[in-house]
């Protein structure tokens, strides 16, 4: 059989196998490959709480998937056109959502009938013809190792082991990538155990070989580099681009920073990749708790440190308490939740959006907390360097929500110079500022932002005590009084609704004025904006504005709900932000709501687009 | 470890009085606070640091008042949290002398978590622990400390409730010093504060405190002076444990067990156990002697080793880093991992 090169704009591809067999690195390997290689992409891991279900089983399949392509990617890709399954459970879990014509490349090795039976498949699908309407690769991908490493000096079970990797080299052949970034990569990875690094170099060369050799394949795929702007460019996931824009805030600031943190799903990569950077100065405290977390940072930040502390929305709930301690002390805090499925434990793995309210407001007594949403993996970076330099700015705790999806997927991003983040300066009191005269006085505050003087412990002279207790303005002593109560609460919330100064205009995708807006906020940016853009591309009158800022809102936003129909809303939740459009702007809205545990799909923002605008 | 990161010790023109803000203690009349408050306002300006280097920080409870009685950076947080925060305030700025002033609720009931793996990481913070057995703030419920069948608000059939000895806690959690005060005692209280400024690691400090008001007299036979001296235990680091009004009681171990005798011929000084703040069998013989009715209750410096601390473990990691990989600024934070140019 020859084979023909197909050029192709974008494609989707699911990796998909049991929890052990590695699929994540496999996605995440093809990922760094593809993203060198110069196309955009975005990806979606999706993988069971359990670290290993057990074998075999539908429960403990675990999924990565990656849209990539020659033009700008905004999503992970709504149904794959290749699923990768490595075993019967995997098949069974992800067939439905394959493109009809779609390739499965199957471990046909895997099709036991033991495993058959745990998937629950009544007869071996690769064999029955029930997948004729897909192009199926069943590959014996375990005997082929077994071939190609018998001489490796590996151990049976470690060869069994670089499967994945064969697949891997399969796809790099199929999709025409250079093996070398991953070679390489993992010659680092196991420099202390160079045979295996040799053994899997050896599988992705058996799996890339075979593709060529045997011509099974009848078709190769070119998908040309996108066209991006030129620059220096690496591929982050949400979480790590989280930690590099609070570090990156830092060192603009020229400050310390102190991350107080308890390890959580899916919010644990931002505390690893923060430990790393022990030469940034960066200090790093897992703490005994959630509570722990949050109030050491409250005391790093009294101490002069930018503070910071990250979580998922249980342990959010848990902060809830000390989120108050530093509202009412007024002290510079960042508060990173990477939002998950709930209630209670919830969907630890799965993406949600849930927390919005939790975030406005889940605290005793009134008093605003600004809340900013990142939108794309790569956004993280630039949200959390903005939560950071608002919150010294205007001395007050920011909780900056991000989601599981924007915090393990990922995407190439282009490296800003230094000159492009935006400038943070900080200035503390000094003791020769104040005399007999002009004493120092904690809640004496700027005109403009209301914000507090924030004077550092070791700072001669500027002695002084805040705490939990209501204060009286100025002096920062404790108070009761019935009208001090009064105007401090009435300054909190203006401090914080003063903050929309800082937001810029909205943006508007599309026209200013049409039938109907798509409003959207946090991790689903990409998709609401590929369901708008087609349907705008088929003539329809639609509009996107997504927010950055939730709380305040933008100044300019119930203007500019006057030039629209409808408002639709789409939420990974039940509607947390309809209700906030509503209760602000006496507003209906349409609502969209998934809880899942997954992300909208591109095609049901634009199917429920449709929905609406055909009925007019 | 750089200076700025180690506090500094220096002869400093300070008295009592640079310690006073001014303001209106509001403790109730004859609280044991106001007499801890006093000694430590006392103490503060003998430890060579200078009054901006101190930072107070507490959780919520009567004691928790104490960082609005003392100029010095102050910080009045929630409940049960203040280690948790003085832990970061401390990591933050290595250079300041950090006190949390906690009781015996806001330390070991709420907030004992924070308490033991304070005290476990070891990190360079003195922790006053105010013990009167009692919540006052919430007006007489028991707490973790009080003693069973006592009758409060909350226990009014007597409580059910197994006490802690928080200084057993504390060596369980693994503390590197552990002392013992009462708050009318001065000069034991002056003693134990002057050593905790001066260990490196946690120090852990609880003191007897008479709450007035819902527990009057809990301590009173080692308040008492004239009861003192035959119901409390001095202990000094290199000396026999010696008690008694006429000094004439001692500490010998019989077999495996403590027990008093009378100093004489029959058990001569040399006989007596002598106090080693270094050996834990010693430190835990103590702390059994607590709330047994047949031994004197201990205090001083029960424990103190030198043990690595988590601050100059973290500080000694970064400059470690920076040592091999060179300060990483920002524009080499961006460079960092994979980076491909388009």
């Amino acid at each position: 059989m020859t084979t023909q090169v197909k050029h192709v704009d974008e494609v989707t591809i699911r990796f998909a196998g049991d929890s052990g067999d590695g699929m994540q690195l496999t996605g995440t390997r093809f990922t760094e490959t593809t993203a060198i290689a110069g196309n955009d992409l975005k990806t979606l891991p999706d993988y069971p709480a359990e670290i290993r279900a057990p074998a075999g089983t539908l429960g403990g399949v675990s999924a990565f998937q990656l849209m990539f392509g020659s033009k700008t990617v905004f999503t992970s890709g709504d149904a794959p056109d290749v699923l990768v399954a490595m075993n019967p459970a995997a098949l069974k879990v992800h067939l439905k959502e394959l493109v009809k014509g779609g390739v499965i490349l199957a471990n046909a090795d895997a099709f036991s009938d033991k495993n058959l039976k745990l998937a629950g498949w009544e007869s071996n699908p690769l064999e029955d013809d029930s997948l004729s309407s897909y192009t199926l690769y069943s590959v014996q991908m375990t005997k082929l190792v077994n071939l190609a490493l018998a001489e490796s000096g590996l151990a049976p079970k470690s060869i069994d082991r670089t499967k994945n990797m064969f697949a891997l080299g399969i796809l790099f052949w199929m999709y025409n990538r250079d093996p070398e970034p991953t070679f390489r990569w993992l010659k680092e990875k196991f420099s202390k155990a160079p045979v295996l690094a040799e053994g899997n170099i050896t599988a992705i060369k058996a799996g890339y070989n075979y593709g060529d050799i045997t011509r099974i394949f009848n078709t190769s795929y070119r998908v040309e580099r996108a066209e991006i702007p030129k620059g220096k460019y690496k591929s982050v996931t949400g979480n790590e681009a989280t930690a590099y824009g609070l570090v990156a805030a830092a060192k603009k600031a020229g400050k310390e920073i102190f991350l107080g943190s308890y390890p959580i799903t899916p919010a644990s990569e931002i505390l690893h990749t923060m430990s790393k950077l022990k030469n940034f100065g960066v200090k790093t405290f897992q703490a005994e708790d959630e509570i722990a977390g949050i109030t050491s940072a409250i005391g790093a930040s009294f101490a002069g440190d930018l503070a910071c502390t990250t979580t998922s929305g249980p342990g959010l709930a848990l902060k809830s308490e000390a989120i108050g301690l530093a509202l009412i002390t007024e002290l510079p805090l960042v508060i990173v939740n990477v939002q998950r499925g709930g209630p209670s434990t919830g969907l630890p793995t799965k993406t949600e959006q849930s927390d919005l309210l939790q975030a406005l407001y889940g605290r005793n007594g009134d008093g605003e907390v600004p809340v900013i949403a990142a939108s794309t993996p790569s956004d993280c970076f630039y949200a959390a360097y903005e939560a950071s330099r608002m919150a010294v700015k205007y001395m007050t705790p920011v909780i900056l929500l991000t989601d599981g999806y924007l915090g393990n997927g990922s995407e190439p991003w282009k490296i800003p110079s230094v000159d492009e983040l935006d400038d943070f300066e900080i200035s503390h009191p000094k003791a020769e500022d104040f005399s007999e005269d002009v004493k120092f006085q904690p809640y004496k505050r700027d005109e403009v932002t209301l914000a507090r003087p924030w004077a550092i412990p070791g700072t001669k002279g500027l002695e002084h005590r805040i705490g939990g207790l209501e204060k009286v303005d100025v002096s920062g002593d404790v108070s009761y009084e019935p009208m001090n109560h009064q105007v401090m609460t009435h300054l909190r919330v203006d401090k914080v609704a003063g903050m929309t100064r800082e937001i810029p205009q909205t943006e508007i995708f599309g026209e200013a004025k049409a039938k109907l807006l798509v409003l959207g906020w946090g991790g689903t940016f990409g998709a609401i904006h590929v369901g708008v853009d087609r349907a705008q591309q088929k003539g329809y009158s639609v509009s996107q504005i997504h927010l950055r800022w939730v709380n305040p809102l933008p100044a300019d936003l119930g203007d500019i709900f006057k030039n629209f129909d409808e408002i639709l809303i789409p939420e990974l939740n039940m509607g947390q932000l309809s209700k906030i459009i509503r209760m602000n702007f006496l507003r209906d809205v349409i609502q969209l709501n998934k809880v899942q545990g997954l992300p909208f799909k591109g095609s049901e923002i634009e199917t429920k687009i449709y929905s609406i605008l055909d009925k007019k | 470890m750089s200076d700025k990161n180690a506090i500094k010790v220096e002869p400093v023109a300070l008295t009592r009085k640079d310690f006073v803000p001014g303001n209106e203690v509001r403790w109730c009349p004859g609280c044991g606070d106001y007499s801890v408050l006093a000694q430590v306002q006392k103490m503060f300006p003998e430890m060579g640091i200078k009054r901006e280097d101190f930072a107070v920080i507490s959780g919520i409870g009567c004691s928790s008042r104490f960082p609005y009685y003392m100029d010095t950076y102050g910080f009045h947080t929630i409940h049960g949290r203040a280690t948790a925060i003085a832990s970061g305030v401390k990591l933050a700025n290595p250079a300041l002398s950090v006190w949390v002033v906690t009781g015996d609720g806001d330390g070991f009931s709420i907030g004992g978590n924070h308490m033991i793996h304070l005290l476990r990481r070891n990190i360079d913070i003195n922790v006053l622990l105010f013990n009167n057995r009692i919540y006052g703030l919430t007006k007489g419920q028991y707490s973790p400390t009080s003693l069973p069948g006592a009758k409060t608000k909350s226990s009014p059939f007597g409580s059910i409730d197994n006490p802690f000895i928080p200084a057993s806690v504390a060596f369980g959690a693994e503390a590197s010093f552990i002392a013992r005060a009462i708050d009318v005692d001065v000069k034991n209280m002056q003693d134990v504060l002057m050593e905790s400024h001066q260990h490196k690691g946690t120090s852990f400090v609880e003191i007897y405190q008479n709450c007035v008001i819902f527990n009057d007299g809990a301590f009173a036979d080692v308040s008492n002076k004239k009861t003192r001296p035959d119901h409390a235990l001095f202990v000094k680091h290199g000396e026999p444990m010696v008690f008694g009004a006429d000094q004439n009681k001692g500490i010998i171990i019989d077999g495996s067990h403590p027990k008093v005798v009378d100093i004489g011929k029959e058990y001569p000084i040399e006989r007596i156990l002598v106090h080693d703040k270094t050996n834990p069998l010693i430190t835990n013989l103590l702390l059994q002697m607590t709330l047994d009715n047949h031994f004197p209750t201990p205090f001083g410096v029960l424990r103190q080793v030198d043990k690595p601390t988590y601050d100059e473990g973290l500080i000694s990691q970064i400059d470690a880093a920076k040592e091999k990989l060179g300060e990483g600024g920002l524009e080499e934070l961006l460079a960092l991992g994979d980076v491909w140019e388009v």
